[in-house]
């Protein structure tokens, strides 16, 4: 009887920590994004976290796109070849990376690239006392520190998508055109005929904006919230890559399915 | 680093994922293509349109001059009317026929438009009358039997 009223305990104990945990989620979202106008306004701030976190994820981002773009060539050619018909080869490599793979493999190397280090960051400057040294002196740490880092990866995240899908298109056509030959004109034409600038391309931004929102959003709560120790600081690093990469492909279902059950 | 420096490092930033979002619309997409020129309206009525979809070129000749806007289906008449907007520059006689075609074998679905003879020619809101429908496979196949069936009982009522 006891071990039944324990374990009816730990779950209710269970599903109300969860409950608490999205509650306090969605509030310091709404907290976040009232102070995310405002740090549009401070550049010098701005400036300085898009570079960090923008500029230095463009190597990873570029040779990722570029090597998922030759591989998509070489796959997609494989299979296509048996039913002759590799001419649509550029049609595969653009719709797939522009509407799946470009904004969910940004999202995931993001995640892995950019959200690791503001969350490490956040938690050290949170265990150094940093934080509350400056809610001391009359500074929000929110609309200092945090605010600035959400806009920019908002802001840094479709451009980086971006900058994947069309890498990985050069690189599917470096494959499928210069190393395969098959017929440039066919190759482009194709792609064209087959890819939509609002439906493909434009809701394969709106998906990497949603991606940047969540990416960022969950490492910056994550590292707000670890507890400041060194081991706090290890195990939120690690909690934001798992949490961020499983929204992200959650997200991407969800929106996969209202874009793009239609057609 | 000089506050300068970082500057151009994130202006490069951003100029480069403009660049790619332009690649992927003019090169990867269809925006060069779509005709900013004026279209005039047209509407045609089909038993079956089979896989007609809107956005669908129409072609005269092999050439795009045009593309379908909507289809919608007319319960008075059980029909599936097409809309179709065709580029201004093109004029067609107005008893020009439309015909659903086939690229290749699998390919998708387009309309095809032949010329007729009338000196008068299409304008805003005409409707194409001489209408093709689709081929539908099973219709075709279905036929073909039928057709087979009645020849074979023919024949064995000659031997006998």
């Amino acid at each position: 009887m006891n071990a039944t009223t324990n374990a009816l305990a730990a779950i209710g104990a269970w599903t109300l920590d969860r409950i608490r945990d999205i509650g306090d989620a969605a509030r310091f979202f709404v907290r976040l994004s009232l102070r995310a106008v405002p740090a549009l306004g401070r550049y010098r701030l701005l400036r300085d976290q898009i570079h960090f976190v923008g500029n230095y994820s463009v190597v990873i981002i570029v040779v990722s796109g570029l090597f998922v773009g030759f591989v998509l060539g070489l796959q997609g050619y494989y299979t296509l070849q048996r039913y002759g018909s590799e001419q649509a080869l550029g049609l595969l490599v653009a719709l797939s990376l522009v509407r799946e793979l470009g904004p969910v493999v940004t999202a995931l190397l993001f995640a892995g690239r950019a959200g690791t280090s503001l969350t490490a960051e956040i938690g050290l400057m949170k265990a150094g006392e940093q934080l509350s040294a400056m809610e001391m002196m009359a500074v929000d740490p929110l609309s200092r520190v945090i605010a600035p880092r959400f806009v920019a990866g908002i802001v840094a995240m479709p451009v980086l998508a971006a900058l994947f899908s069309a890498v990985g298109i050069i690189g599917g056509y470096i494959v499928g055109v210069q190393l395969i030959g098959i017929d440039e004109g066919a190759f482009w034409a194709q792609m064209q005929g087959g890819v939509d600038v609002w439906n493909d391309v434009g809701n394969g931004v709106i998906k990497s904006f949603v991606f940047g929102i969540a990416v960022t959003f969950i490492a910056l709560r994550t590292g707000y919230e670890a507890s400041p120790t060194p081991e706090g600081v290890a195990r939120a690093t690690t909690k934001t890559v798992v949490t961020a990469s499983l929204a992200v492909l959650a997200l991407d279902f969800i929106m996969t399915a209202l874009m793009f059950s239609g057609s | 680093m000089q506050s300068k420096t970082i500057d151009i490092w994130v202006g490069l930033f951003v100029i480069a994922g403009i660049a790619a979002l332009l690649f992927l619309a003019l090169k990867a997409g269809n925006l060069a293509s779509f005709s900013t020129d004026s279209t005039y309206r047209v509407t045609a009525r089909f038993d079956n349109i089979g896989g007609l979809k809107p956005r669908a070129p129409v072609k005269a000749a092999g050439v795009v001059i045009g593309r379908v806007a909507a289809i919608r289906f007319d319960d008075k008449t059980y029909n599936a009317v097409a809309d179709i907007d065709l580029q201004s520059q093109y004029k067609f006689p107005k008893d020009s026929s439309a015909k659903i075609l086939t690229s290749g074998l699998l390919g998708e679905q387009y309309l095809g438009l032949e010329a007729g003879g009338d000196p008068t020619m299409l304008a805003n809101n005409d409707r194409i009358t001489n209408t093709q429908s689709a081929i539908v496979l099973e219709n075709l196949i279905g036929q073909f039997l039928f057709n087979k069936a009645a020849e074979g009982s023919s024949d064995s009522k000659d031997k006998q």
